[in-house]
């Protein structure tokens, strides 16, 4: 299940795993305090939802017939974040750790590129940016 | 005229100033749309970079428009 959450990711409980799984791999990414030699206060991550939740489905759809493992789940924060906070959770259980890790880096990087999230840094000083609105 | 409703997110809602309108355009597609709005509102990025949804589904830009559709301009996105 893909979902978007205002909540500190790091306050919900991770999935349970069935008996038959020997591995999970779970990435966070967490708010880093530079980005281009720019001191960064905060992140604040603006979702369009509707199709968020629908374009998330389909990338943990894919992941699941591309490789085999048993469960992958994402949840993305939404709003204002601190330095340190986790943006983005994926959780991949599998029988093995090869196609764990392998599905949770394809989750990750899909979501990254094609789902419709959009973040604005907050730099030290007041000055703000939205990542990748400045591309040709 | 066909009515269609605009939505924006991010940057493209910071340079028009709201999160959603209705109008009534003559724009035979979203590429055409987004032309005649940046230059209406100064909209910073090229056409080339969005990407599109008409009625909450990734679209072309090229898809033709029709009365009642919800077009969202998708700014290159930046999650994770």
């Amino acid at each position: 299940m893909f979902s978007l959450t205002p909540f500190r990711i790091e306050d919900l409980p991770k999935p349970a795993a069935p008996s038959s799984v020997g591995a999970t791999v779970i990435f966070e990414g967490i708010v880093r305090d530079v980005n281009d030699d720019h001191q960064v206060e905060a992140l604040e991550y603006e979702a369009m939802e509707s199709l968020a939740v629908k374009e998330g489905a389909k990338i943990l759809a894919q992941a699941l017939a591309k490789f085999p493992i048993e469960s992958a789940e994402c949840i993305h924060r939404t709003g204002l974040l601190q330095v340190g906070e986790v943006a983005i959770r994926v959780v991949v259980s599998a029988a093995h750790r090869k196609e764990a890790f392998g599905a949770c880096e394809f989750i990750v990087n899909e979501v990254k590129s094609r789902v419709p999230i959009w973040k604005k840094e907050h730099y030290s000083g007041g000055a703000t940016e939205w990542i990748n609105a400045d591309q040709m | 005229m066909p009515k269609i409703t605009v939505q924006y997110f991010a940057i493209l809602r910071e340079q028009r100033g709201l999160s959603e309108e209705s109008l009534d355009t003559t724009e035979s597609n979203p590429a055409n749309l987004y032309a005649k709005l940046a230059a209406q509102h100064g909209f910073t990025l090229p056409s080339k970079s969005l990407r599109v949804a008409i009625n909450d589904e990734f679209a072309s830009m090229d898809q033709s428009l029709k009365d009642g559709d919800a077009v969202t301009f998708i700014a290159p996105v930046a999650g994770g």
